[in-house]
């Protein structure tokens, strides 16, 4: 066994590729843009406000906030929850991403 | 987006079919879908009349919930933040991805597919909605309902990724809102390839995806097996399991064990999994730092004393290109909170709801199951789903299911008990360790806080140096926080469950169609203070000054 999907047999309806940053990266209809991202060996995809450290999924539920992202302009949008779509650019976050947000 | 609020498969005047619910104050004509007027207009934006049940979560509790109280009549509502139903347990590939074998990840699928298939019949029939993708930010009381003593909640919830508001109004909550990891931080855990370890395994049930080819696992408590075992089926390679407790902590606890003999089964299994797949399952002993530049290179094992101190001269370099961790995990109870409910501290040091035999809060009219009174596993959070349905509808509860959930809350108990982190692993902190993640405040900062400044609780840190003031309101350093301090972890005290846009926030109940005075608001958030991100929303407001936007003050 080499791949999860053998594991369980996946064979997705579609595939395209998702723009990040200026490249094309394989996609499977039904992923989670972080899947997507994780499933082409890329783990960070953001640098930190202060220190401008790198990161990506942590918590993989939706909890951390680490794996925020920016969708077709829309910063703070955390990709281990939003879907990948055939049309959506997605591109890396620096800092705050300049949403405006309470928390 | 499917079952969006607005989907017109929902009619607005789905029916309460069966008979009416009766341990529920029965308002029905409060919000039966009458033409708006101050007082009885629906704040359900998505047009609906009041739910007899508003269930929040979509796992094995809110499932279980929602299908028994659809059976006995109740027209139920239900808000899950992902987009599937299952949580965390049921966690499972979307369709779009073919998986033929989704089971060939899971134990217990079957409990799933049935509850699924339930949830859909109940779906067409107009006696459930599903609202998927719904992050519910907030309940309250609805105001102008309670002054006429119909007891009536609005639940506020963000949909889909364009975060539209929509508001729900139920006569009954249940809140299944499940838990998170309990994260414990070392030297190198903001590296990217060290993932939370039920994290890796969301990615991969959701997903069908790795952190990396090889991959250690480490933290404590049963998920690592489980972890571990799904990692490796799914084509990683994982040199070592490291746990932080010592399997000899189980042995007080027998009696609870025993009487649990399927527990003990799927225990075996995940043992077994390791054995076929080459698994070293070190005890003891904890990943103290991890090591790489751009991502994980490499991870020091070290040995633990009693304490869950490092032994010097133990530690150990083991090569690896991911890590996925986690110290067991830690109820979500944000809503709860907000709402007043108490709360209790569990056998492995998180804070709990308090429930009684019901599932009912302490606060009236508000139901909890599941991960929320306790880590207890997907089987129990089952249970305790049926539970609270019926004592939702006014049903007698059944003994068995009773008695059901009282041995599988044994067996919880002692292994939360077992797995309770040591005071000594803060040891393993430098005073460069990033804390707080998301505001980066490092362990020195927290120590000079306490030593210096005189900060003895969680909460004084965070003022004090920001620790858990950031994106996730410190849902991943609370626990390690409150352990600098020499403090026990206090429950989750967050006036919002997620990050809210401003926007919604100013205009509460930003219900369209629903009058703004509906909700009587002390004080509208101020924008300068909501529109920082890392601000803390409520706790710094004046005593007495109200909170913001009729949302609980933070106690
Ligand atoms: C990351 C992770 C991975 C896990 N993996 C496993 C595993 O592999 N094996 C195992 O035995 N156990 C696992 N567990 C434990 C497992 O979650 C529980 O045993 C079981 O799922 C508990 O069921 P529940 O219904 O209480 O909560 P959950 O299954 O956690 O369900 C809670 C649901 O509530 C939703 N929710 C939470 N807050 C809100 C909100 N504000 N608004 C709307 N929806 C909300 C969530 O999206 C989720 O769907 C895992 C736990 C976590 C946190
Ligand atoms: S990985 Fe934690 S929020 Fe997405």
């Amino acid at each position: 066994m080499s791949d999860p999907r053998d594991l369980v047999r996946g064979t997705p309806d579609a595939t395209f590729t998702l723009d990040f940053d200026g490249r094309a990266l394989p996609a499977q209809s039904g992923q989670t843009i972080a899947a997507v991202l994780w499933g082409a060996g890329i783990m960070a995809w953001r640098t930190t406000r202060q220190g401008g450290s790198p990161r990506g999924a942590f918590c993989g539920i939706g909890s951390c906030y680490d794996c925020l992202v920016t969708v077709n302009g829309r910063p703070n949008q955390r990709a281990c929850l939003v879907a990948a779509r055939p049309d959506d650019t997605v591109t890396t976050q620096e800092g705050t991403g300049h949403a405006e947000l309470g928390v | 987006m499917p079952n969006s609020a607005s989907d017109p498969r929902h009619p607005a005047a789905a029916p309460l079919s069966g008979p009416p619910a009766t341990a529920v104050a029965a308002t029905a004509t409060a919000a039966s879908g009458a033409p708006a007027t101050a007082a009885g207009a629906s704040a359900d934006t998505a047009g609906a009349p009041a739910a007899g049940l508003a269930v929040v979560g979509a796992g094995p509790a809110g499932l279980a919930a929602a299908v028994t109280a659809a059976d006995l009549g109740l027209r139920v509502t239900v808000l899950d933040a992902g987009e599937r139903p299952g949580g965390q347990y049921y966690r499972h590939p979307a369709a779009a991805l073919g998986a033929e074998h989704p089971e060939a990840l899971h134990h217990g699928w079957a409990a799933f597919a049935s509850r699924e298939r339930r949830l859909r019949a109940h779906e067409r029939a107009g006696r459930i909605r599903y609202l998927s993708s719904h992050h519910v930010w907030t309940v309250v009381r609805d105001a102008a309902a309670a002054a006429d003593g119909s007891g009536e909640w609005l639940l506020h919830a963000l949909a889909g990724p364009e975060e539209r508001p929509v508001t729900v109004r139920a006569r009954a909550v249940l809140l299944a809102t499940g838990a998170y990891e309990r994260q414990l931080p070392f030297p190198g855990w903001t590296l990217p390839g060290v993932v939370g370890a039920g994290g890796a395994q969301a990615m991969l049930k959701s997903g069908l995806v790795l952190p990396g080819r090889r991959v250690v696992v480490a933290g404590s408590g049963p998920l690592l097996l489980a972890v571990a075992g799904s990692l490796a089926a799914a084509g990683a390679s994982v040199p070592a399991v490291v746990e932080a407790a010592a399997y000899t902590n189980y042995a007080g606890r027998l009696p609870a064990l025993l009487r649990n003999p399927g527990k003990l089964v799927e225990g075996a299994t995940y043992g077994g999994a390791l054995v076929r797949h080459g698994i070293r399952l070190l005890t003891r002993a904890a990943v103290t730092e991890a090591h790489g530049t751009d991502r994980v290179e490499a991870v020091t094992v070290s040995r633990l004393d009693r304490d869950w101190r490092p032994v010097p001269g133990t530690a150990r370099r083991v090569p690896c290109d991911a890590l996925a961790v986690g110290h067991g995990l830690v109820p979500q109870l944000e809503l709860a909170t907000g709402l007043g409910c108490a709360t209790r501290t569990t056998a492995d040091g998180t804070a709990a709801l308090v429930l009684d035999r019901a599932q009912r809060t302490s606060v009236p009219g508000i139901w909890s199951a599941g991960e929320t009174g306790g880590i207890g596993g997907a089987q129990l959070a089952l249970a305790e789903g049926e539970l609270a349905a019926r004592s939702v509808a006014g049903r007698p509860l059944p003994a068995e299911l009773v008695r059901r959930r009282a041995r599988l809350r044994a067996f919880a108990d002692a292994m939360g008990a077992a797995h309770r982190p040591g005071a000594g692993w803060t040891g393993w902190l430098t005073d460069e360790t990033d804390v707080c993640r998301c505001e980066e405040v490092p362990a020195g900062t927290v120590r000079e806080a306490v030593r210096d400044l005189g900060a003895q609780d969680a909460r004084t840190v965070k003022l004090l140096t920001r620790a858990g003031m950031g994106w996730c309101q410190g849902r991943m350093c609370g626990q390690a926080v409150a352990a600098l301090a020499g403090c026990a972890p206090g429950p989750d005290r967050r006036p919002l469950s997620c990050p809210v846009p401003l926007g919604h926030l100013a205009a509460l109940p930003a219900a369209p169609g629903a009058p703004a005075a509906q909700l009587s608001q002390p004080s509208p958030p101020t924008p300068e203070h909501a529109s920082d991100p890392s601000s803390e929303p409520s706790s710094d407001r004046p005593a007495g000054g109200g909170s913001a936007a009729g949302l609980p003050a933070d106690r």
